[in-house]
């Protein structure tokens, strides 16, 4: 241990520790910007800057380890006059335009400009006029509003390890792009949406939906419902003063519903469909020499991901649509022959934690008849503003319930929203499929937990059943270099984009670096999702009674002719670069 | 063994002045006079200056070590049926000093008498691309010593004793240096050589890498035996293409010899060293930098702790340091370091080479003992300030550097004392200015070049420094008010403290220097809207003389932008809003009516 002194007060730290760290024990925070836990620290922002005894100049306390009789000084004059000279300059080439900004009052440099007492015309000079990035269906990069503190660089590169945007030019020039600035939608990125989750300021968010969603409301000929995922309901009240883990579920349902929405449902019922079809199709597979190890097809960012990257390996891919895409193409038929409607009249919009949907939704091979299974997907925060903007208070809402009967779901579709969900919710059908008895044990640790590659073999009718489950792409270039190499004997893989699965993903809400660098937020919304399972009298989907009525009264059994026709897809190797 | 050798420099401006040829006339005439045993003719490259504005190719002659100067084709055969054939000295082609006598050889130039070569010792007198007389000169026999009869602490302690700092900015001991790298346990260490050199108009390491390559090769050689590592890399800016080229020449002569290689001279050690060829950005010059594009990766400091000897290059323990240094590294090994700390001042051992440049009679390099005062090297070496103009202010160090004022022109050169006034020892840069140059320009000048180099990485420096550069724009075209000043004194003093690397740390050094011995000029430039040296076009004020101006019409009929109006025979008018400063009235006027103030 190390003995360190933090404005006078004595201070034992690991070797190792940095500054920031130990004042943190110590109960003194350092503010920071470009500081991200584990994946960026790179003093580059210099707003952590620190008086050391001894030391030349000021020091970036998120790179600067402690050593044995250190005297630390975090509040100088110095260091305060230092700091806020630092807001100042990055203010004075910063779009300002903070009254309409998607992260007003919750922008982190708004946030530090406030606390240091800032001028924001201090410094008036030259300014960066760059033009937002548009290209995608998914995201816009404003870098207008970049401070250049790299984190969705580190996001991209060591968190993902795509890698598709980085520094360009340098100087009073350099900006955030990709390769030759290129635009984003010419190359390989996978949507996932984890820069804009990290980003401190307004210069990286989903391209809106909301209005769209609202004018289709308000058409009358319109037949408008909307599908959530499981995670939107432990994220959202996050946006509304909830603490991090909170399930909202019940409030949600009746915020949607005064949003006005004819019909509110669940995609945890077509996570449970997913099951059915996905665990029927593994059957299938490892009883007639099918293509193995499969791997899991739900999250659109890993699909993305394995078109570019790996598509010699996309038939390893379940060919089942996704939930949120099952939940489209089901109520565009299902749904729409029970009740007498015409699918042409309905528009389906889909809540997620997630934007890459907003890329699933633009595939073609996701439609029937000519239409497309979603034809909006709105993000946790954007579902967030719009109840705000409808001045809906979801704090004080009574708890409402999802129709019927695409509102009806086991407990086993609400566990997709967390890494291993899905297999653990396979597992649960696939054991009493086979063995046709009652399992006693529900609950699959092995693959619980936010680990980044976890592995388990389970003895189904006999026979050792191998699994393998990832979550960030990090992890799942790992299990896929195994493939590669011929090293991975796995049966069953379940692979998600975003780290933590989608109780993380790019669609949640937005949490400050103080925040991330100090709580594990995907264990917290994850332990939600399984203490509501927990709680929940159907678990299993083959047991939830919505489920057995569809096949009954549409699709017949799993793997049908007309599911196959409905509930699944195709996948189209992608170039990594184009024009 | 030749009677005779003759010394073609092929230097950058020799050869822009038709060396190649020159070169060529010799070779032809050697050989038409049969005396191609007796009389070798060399390509030198070092830039050995001296040569200043003549029109030819500077050529040396030994063993008379004839200096000529301006030599072109016609003249080498006279230098060959005169000098070689007769013994008899082309006394007009000679190189002069002052006006004085002409002088016989190059050791007794006054340019040359006050500078002591170590670092330099080879650089114009040998064939770089000759291992072979590189070999002659002592070459390798340092790496021979080290390799038989000193353990690798021995190595470390020779250095540390004496007194050797890097040479290349910093000033930080090499020997301890390498002792903190040989004392990191690790499978893998790396010896590295900073060869980007970037400061504007330095390019001391250049006549080293192009004129003694092998000598850098020997000491890194040297440098790996002693911290244990096998392998090398030198990082060397793309735009030194002929320095690259010898270097590939070194290097494959050195492994031929196997002096580079495994089993370097038969003692069982490994070393070997590769090429990384810069992209142009001068923040690669900075130690982490460097190393971070050596890995392929962008260029762009990273912070420290932890340290390349801890953890450098691919995360390994690694050694930087520049030119200059290594090539003081064998001679140190030869002569002891007894007789290394014999030169230089207590904390400054040894010689350090500058590049000298701007108003000065002789530029090029001067390789002189630290504690050598400004004063020598402007006067006696440099010959003084031409055109009977006045000292004004030394710059050093280039852009992380700073001025030095006529006032202190009896300041001994070394680390500490230059440090202590403001200014660095940086790479070696001295530019000398005189009563003509602005100070405020100047300052503008190096903070435009910090700017545009800047990695952009922090905020101090990427955004910081814009703003200085803005508030000094604002300075010269009196524009500015004297809160501006005080900003941008805070800012340089902000920058300095809060930069990530040593660009960032030291880019305000010129701005701070001159600002503590010019202020007068800036307070000049906002409050009287004038620049005292007349340098900043916007402040000046062109008018005509009413009682000189004749009429003649010439300077209305030859201004660009008819900013001239008057009837003939009448005194003419400039009307300010509309005049652009060009001066080409005041060129055009045969009657001195134009003044420019």
């Amino acid at each position: 241990m190390i003995n360190l002194k933090i404005n006078n007060i004595p201070v034992q730290a690991e070797e190792g520790t940095t500054i920031l760290e130990a004042a943190r024990s110590a109960g003194i925070r350092i503010p920071t910007l470009c500081y991200l836990k584990e994946i960026n620290a790179i003093g580059a922002c210099r707003i952590c800057v620190v008086e050391v005894k001894g030391a030349r100049s000021l020091v970036a306390s998120c790179v600067y380890p402690v050593s044995e009789g250190m005297e630390v000084f975090t509040n100088t004059e110095k260091v305060q006059n230092s700091r806020k000279m630092t807001l100042e300059l990055i203010l004075s080439d910063h779009n300002k335009d903070c009254l309409s900004c998607i992260r007003n009052n919750k922008c982190e440099l708004q946030k530090l400009s406030g606390e240091y007492d800032c001028k924001s015309s201090k410094f008036i000079g030259a300014t960066n006029n760059h033009l937002p990035d548009n290209s995608t269906d998914y995201l816009i990069r404003d870098n207008s509003k970049c401070i250049l503190c790299r984190r969705c660089v580190a996001a991209c590169t060591k968190r993902q390890e795509v890698s598709v945007i980085g520094a360009n030019d340098r100087g009073f020039d350099t900006h955030i792009g990709s390769a030759f600035d290129m635009e984003l939608k010419n190359v390989p990125c996978v949507a996932c949406g984890q820069c804009i989750t990290v980003c401190p300021t307004g210069a990286l968010t989903e391209k809106d939906e909301t209005y769209k969603v609202e004018r289709a409301i308000a058409d009358g000929t319109k037949h408008v419902v909307v599908g959530v995922a499981p995670s939107v309901r432990v994220g959202l009240g996050e946006e509304f003063g909830y603490s991090i883990g909170s399930n909202v579920e019940g409030e949600m349902i009746t915020a949607l519903r005064m949003l006005g929405f004819d019909m509110v449902f669940d995609v945890n019922f077509t996570a449970d469909l997913t099951i059915m079809e996905e665990g029927h199709e593994f059957l299938d597979r490892l009883n007639n020499g099918g293509k193995l190890p499969m791997i899991t097809s739900c999250s659109p960012g890993w699909v993305k991901y394995i078109e570019h990257y790996y598509p010699q390996y996309l038939d390893h891919l379940s060919s089942c649509k996704s939930p949120m895409s099952m939940y489209g193409a089901v109520s565009k038929t299902y749904y729409a022959e029970k009740f007498g409607l015409d699918p042409k009249s309905i528009y389906t919009v889909a809540v997620m934690p997630c934007t890459a949907k907003k890329f699933e939704r633009t595939r073609t091979e996701l439609s029937g008849g000519g239409l497309p299974d979603i034809d909006a997907v709105l993000t946790v925060r954007e579902l967030a503003r719009l109840i705000k903007r409808k001045g809906i208070m979801l704090n004080n809402l009574a708890k409402g319930e999802f129709d019927a009967p695409m509102g009806i779901a086991s407990s086993a579709g609400l566990i997709f929203g967390a890494t291993g969900g899905v297999m653990e919710a396979a597992l649960r059908t696939l054991a009493e499929v086979v063995d046709k008895k009652e399992l006693e044990h529900l609950d699959f640790n092995e693959v619980r937990g936010v680990k980044g590659i976890k592995e388990a073999t389970y003895n189904l009718g006999g026979t050792d059943v191998k699994v393998a489950v990832a979550s960030g792409l990090n992890n799942a270039k790992v299990l896929m270099e195994k493939i590669k190499n011929g090293e991975a004997d796995y049966h069953f893989i379940e692979i998600m984009c975003c780290p933590g699965g989608c109780v993380n993903g790019g669609g949640m809400p937005v949490q400050s670096a103080d925040v991330l660098n100090n709580m594990d937020i995907r264990a917290e919304r994850a332990k939600a999702i399984y203490s509501a399972d927990s709680q929940t009298k159907i678990r299993k989907s083959h047991e939830n009674p919505a489920i057995k009525e569809i096949y009954k009264e549409y699709f017949e059994k799993p793997n049908s002719h007309k599911a196959h026709n409905i509930l699944h897809t195709t996948y189209t190797k992608r170039e990594k670069y184009t024009k | 063994m030749y009677r005779a050798n003759i010394l073609v420099c092929c230097g950058a401006e020799c050869t822009a002045n038709n060396a190649i040829q020159v070169y060529n006339t010799f070779e032809e005439q050697i050989k038409a006079y049969k005396l191609e045993k007796d009389v070798k003719v060399l390509k030198t490259s070092e830039c050995l200056e001296l040569c200043g504005n003549n029109e030819g190719v500077v050529v040396i002659v030994y063993p008379e070590g004839a200096y000529y100067v301006g030599v072109k084709p016609e003249d080498a055969k006279e230098i060959v049926s005169q000098h070689i054939i007769k013994g008899k000295i082309v006394k007009r082609l000679l190189k002069k000093e002052k006006e004085e006598a002409e002088v016989k050889s190059i050791e007794e130039t006054n340019f040359f008498k006050k500078q002591k070569r170590v670092a330099l010792k080879n650089s114009g007198l040998i064939d770089p691309e000759n291992i072979d007389e590189y070999i002659a000169r002592d070459g390798y026999q340092a790496l021979g010593k080290v390799l038989t009869e000193m353990k690798p602490q021995d190595v470390i302690d020779l250095i540390k004793e004496s007194g050797l700092r890097g040479r290349g900015g910093g000033g930080f001991p090499t020997g301890l240096k390498w002792e903190f790298a040989k004392k990191s346990q690790s499978d893998k260490k790396y010896v590295c050589c900073n060869a980007d050199e970037g400061d504007p108009g330095a390019f001391m390491d250049r006549s080293v890498l192009e004129g003694d390559p092998h000598v850098l090769l020997e000491a890194m050689t040297i440098a790996a035996y002693s911290i244990g590592s096998d392998q090398g890399y030198i990082y060397v800016r793309a735009e030194y293409p002929v320095a690259v080229k010898r270097l590939n020449i070194a290097i494959e002569q050195s492994r031929k010899y196997g002096l580079l290689g495994k089993n370097i001279l038969n003692t069982g050690f490994n070393f070997d060293i590769d090429i990384r060829l810069g992209a142009g950005a001068f923040v690669c010059g900075e130690e982490t930098a460097l190393m971070t594009s050596i890995e392929g990766k962008r260029g762009e400091p990273r912070p420290r702790p932890p340290f390349p000897a801890v953890k450098g290059l691919f995360g390994k323990p690694t050694i930087l340091n520049n030119v200059e240094t290594y090539a003081n590294i064998p001679p140190i090994i030869l002569f002891g370091a007894k007789w290394f700390s014999s030169m230089g001042t207590e904390k400054s051992k040894g010689t350090k080479v500058f590049a000298l440049g701007g108003k000065i009679k002789n530029t090029g390099l001067v390789e002189i003992p630290m504690g050598t005062t400004l004063k020598d090297v402007i006067y006696d070496i440099g010959g003084g300030i031409p055109d009977g103009k006045k000292f004004k202010a030394a710059q050093t160090g280039g852009p992380s550097g700073g001025c030095i004022p006529a006032s202190l022109i009896d300041i001994k050169i070394d680390y500490d004392n230059l440090v202590s006034i403001g200014s660095m020892m940086g790479s070696g840069g001295l530019i000398v200015m005189d009563e003509d140059n602005c100070m405020v320009d100047i300052a503008k000048f190096f903070l435009e070049f910090t700017v545009d180099e800047s990695c952009g990485k922090c905020t101090p420096c990427r955004i910081g420094n814009k703003r200085m550069y803005e508030i000094l724009d604002k300075i010269t075209k009196g524009k500015a008010k004297m809160e501006d000043l005080d900003k941008l004194e805070e800012l340089a003093l902000y920058i300095k403290e809060n930069s990530l690397c040593g660009l960032g740390q030291t880019a305000p050094n010129p701005i701070l220097s001159t600002l503590r011995y010019f202020k007068d000029e800036y307070i000049a430039h906002i409050k009287e809207k004038r620049c005292p040296a007349g340098v900043c076009k916007q402040l000046l004020r062109y008018t005509i003389l009413e009682d000189k101006c004749i009429g003649c019409t010439r300077c209305a009929r030859n201004c660009p932008t008819n900013a001239i109006s008057g009837e003939v025979k009448k005194p003419h008018f400039i009307d300010q809003e509309k005049c652009i400063k060009c001066g080409v009235c005041m060129k055009e006027c045969k009657f001195q009516a134009i003044e420019r103030k």
